[in-house]
């Protein structure tokens, strides 16, 4: 189906439309609690973000970066992955952590500034948030080829946003994909800005997915605000990672509907109407409207839905602020596997600063 | 047997894929051409592609990827060409290969070796003489070796492939095959963050690394020869360093002096006179000099002899701290 869809051609696959109404023959056939179930993982997460937003300005979280209008790109992409896949991701992915099963608390907790909420569990294959913008492509190729060596039947996924296409590792990721054809799946969030910078100025190219063509494998545009859509195309290039026929690049075309970071404005550099033309293509409504014309959804779900939401929430937020803070030894014990003798001579130098100033 | 540095990294290198197919090369021509200094000759042959891969010519994803395979469990030693082509792999490295035990609380950890031959030597174009270990030693979480003989080299590098930490593996292009020595056939392991002293003397330390070591010899002989025993430390781990040795040795000596390829300016001979200055200045009869390159840009091969030290100039500062 990725290759019906050309972008060079201008073509972006899309199956829900802004009704809610599903194009058939593209329908990827989910199961009606598989429907709810993402309509109700992509209100969890729109529910941790906001609950996320207003933490950060009572100042009990540090810097957050807003997820509003990513849930159908998130939820879409993890509903797809299955036990084993990898995922690398970058810093605007909550809908995939939750999706994947990363504990609600942890995730508060990292935000609120402590390492601790970055220890995964072990049983799951995600790897911690990349920064550095783009630098977890390469990482995911590594991953790849790895996989393949240990004969793993898996996909590595990374995902990162359309600012990160220009950055060296994007290129440098995917040629060496493409080169020894690995299990990857690409996914970029082409949320329309890097900060304040539009997409136009990141790329002369006319869409990203095509980028792929020059690295030797198939780049696909979807509606990232159509679940349906992330979904079909995301199920069938991780597959095709899974199966031995080489790596995909996903294009998911959407809008950053908050601002960049809590310490971004976006007042700055985009008008409210554009804001708003992309709020009536809110990726949650989309999917409520055809759960609605499907019979599966009603006003009376959707309040039990929020309640419990909110209430996974503030359990999680009063389960990460209960957590004791990072000890000083914490902060020293991870830099290398066993502490070097300089460096417990300057955690004891430490500690007795802190007896003393205790005195 | 008696071989030369690049002999034993050879050997080394295939020994240790031997022992655990855990270990992957990767790098730029180190596969089929067995790399460019010929350390992973034959490994193409002996364990094939998937196990020694040609990559394309992207540093940054040579270590990016090396990372990516330690999520699942592999021990890569990726190849950089030359110190002087590290640079694009820089984020790679600092970003996260040093921080990821931290980052993660130990949950990933980054158990790669990461080699690159480095300092003067190979009479190249610019970039192929680069010094620039002082910029890794400032970074958490990396370990940074230099081996200065064969024997050395091949326990040290068994040591950093076995290592849990990163391990930033410098080899000095001068010494690839300047001597052949008598090196164990069987594994062996050197400990890491251990200096070791390789000439003992009772008037003056010499802290030195990698190609440094014979110049710093030379020059002993030299002031052997007017009456002035000169210790030697090699410092084989330049981070975590080694303090301990060398304060204990500047105890006894009273005199101290460091010999590095690297600039002088926050090169790593700041650090040590410092951690002199902290812990041993009362046994001191001078300062500590530093004998090392200019804060010039590394000459060609022409004009190198003007950059790199030696042994003339060891000895000339060897005068000045004895009369001191
Ligand atoms: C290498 C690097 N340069 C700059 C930054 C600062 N920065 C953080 S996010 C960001 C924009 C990222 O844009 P994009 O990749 O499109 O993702 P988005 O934030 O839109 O989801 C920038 C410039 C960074 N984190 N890393």
């Amino acid at each position: 189906m990725i290759e019906r869809f050309d972008p060079l051609k201008g073509e972006r696959l899309q199956i829900l439309d802004e009704k809610g109404s599903a194009r058939a023959g593209l329908d990827p056939g989910l199961s009606d609690p598989e429907l709810r179930a993402m309509y109700e993982r992509m209100v969890l997460t729109r529910t941790v973000d906001a609950k996320a937003l207003k933490l950060q300005r009572q100042g009990r979280f540090g810097t957050y970066a807003s997820n509003l209008g990513h849930e159908a790109c998130q939820v879409g992409l993890a509903s797809a992955m299955t036990k084993g896949d990898w995922l690398f991701p970058y810093f605007r992915d909550l809908g995939l952590y939750l999706t994947l099963g990363y504990p609600l608390a942890d995730h508060y907790h990292f935000w609120m500034g402590n390492e601790a909420g970055l220890r995964t569990p072990d049983s799951l294959n995600i790897y911690p948030v990349a920064i550095p913008v783009g630098s977890q492509i390469p990482q995911s190729v590594g991953a790849g080829l790895a996989a393949r060596y240990r004969k793993l039947p898996i996909a590595v996924v990374a995902t990162f946003g359309d600012g990160a296409t220009s950055e060296g590792d994007f290129h440098e990721g995917l040629n060496m994909a493409g080169v020894f054809r690995t299990p990857n799946v690409f996914f970029c969030v082409n949320n329309q800005f890097a900060i304040s910078v539009p997409r136009a100025k990141q790329t002369a190219a006319a869409t990203i997915a095509q980028k792929a063509a020059a690295y030797g494998f198939p780049g696909v545009q979807v509606d990232g605000n159509d679940i349906l859509a992330v979904h079909a195309a995301a199920r069938e290039a991780l597959d095709n990672a899974r199966n031995g026929k080489g790596p995909t690049l996903i294009e998911a075309y959407t809008y950053r509907m908050g601002d960049h970071t809590t310490s971004d404005d976006s007042g700055r550099y985009r008008t409210k109407e554009e804001v708003r033309e992309w709020e009536r293509r809110d990726p949650l409504l989309r999917l409520r409207l055809h759960l609605e014309k499907k019979g599966l959804w009603d006003a009376k779900l959707e309040k039990e839905l929020q309640d419990r939401s909110t209430e996974l929430v503030e359990k999680a937020v009063a389960e990460a602020e209960a957590r004791p803070p990072a000890t000083v030894e914490d902060l020293f014990a991870y830099t290398y596997a066993e502490m070097p003798p300089d460096l417990a001579a300057q955690l004891e130098d430490h500690k007795a600063f802190l007896g003393e100033a205790a005195r | 047997m008696n071989m030369t540095m690049v002999q034993a990294i050879n050997r080394t290198l295939a020994q240790e894929m031997e022992r655990d197919d855990r270990i992957i090369i990767l790098g730029e021509d180190v596969g089929r051409d067995g790399g460019v200094f010929r350390a992973t000759d034959g490994l193409f042959e002996a364990f094939g592609p998937e196990r020694v891969i040609d990559t394309p010519l992207a540093e940054s994803a040579i270590i990016g990827a090396s990372i990516g395979m330690t999520a699942l469990g592999l021990r890569p030693v990726p190849e950089i060409q030359f110190m002087g082509f590290i640079y694009p792999a820089f984020n790679q490295i600092i970003s996260h290969v040093a921080r990821l035990r931290n980052r993660t609380r130990g949950r990933f950890t980054v158990p790669l070796t990461i080699r690159t031959p480095y300092g003067a030597g190979v009479k190249a174009l610019e970039h192929h003489s680069e010094s620039t270990e002082a910029l890794f030693c400032q970074v958490p979480g990396l370990t940074v070796v230099v081996p200065s003989s064969p024997y050395d080299a091949k326990g040290l590098l068994a040591a950093s492939i076995r290592s849990e930490d990163p391990v930033i593996f410098l080899e000095p292009t001068k010494l690839y095959r300047a001597e052949k020595q008598d090196v164990p056939e069987d594994p062996y392991e050197l400990p890491l963050r251990r200096a070791a002293v390789v000439r003992e003397g009772k008037d003056l330390t010499v802290v030195a690394w990698g190609a440094m070591i014979p110049v710093a010899r030379k020059a002993a002989e030299a002031a052997a020869a007017d009456g002035v025993e000169i210790e030697i430390i090699d410092l084989r781990t330049l981070c975590p360093m080694d303090r301990d040795t060398i304060v204990a040795s500047v105890k006894r000596t009273g005199r101290a002096m460091v010999v590095h390829e690297a600039p002088k300016t926050c090169g790593l001979g700041a650090e040590i006179a410092a951690t002199i200055g902290e812990r041993a200045l009362l046994s001191l009869n001078g300062p500590v000099l530093r004998v090392t390159g200019h804060d010039i840009t590394v000459p060609l091969p022409k004009s190198e002899d003007h950059y790199y030290p030696g042994p003339e100039r060891v000895l000339r500062a060897v005068r000045q701290l004895m009369e001191y």
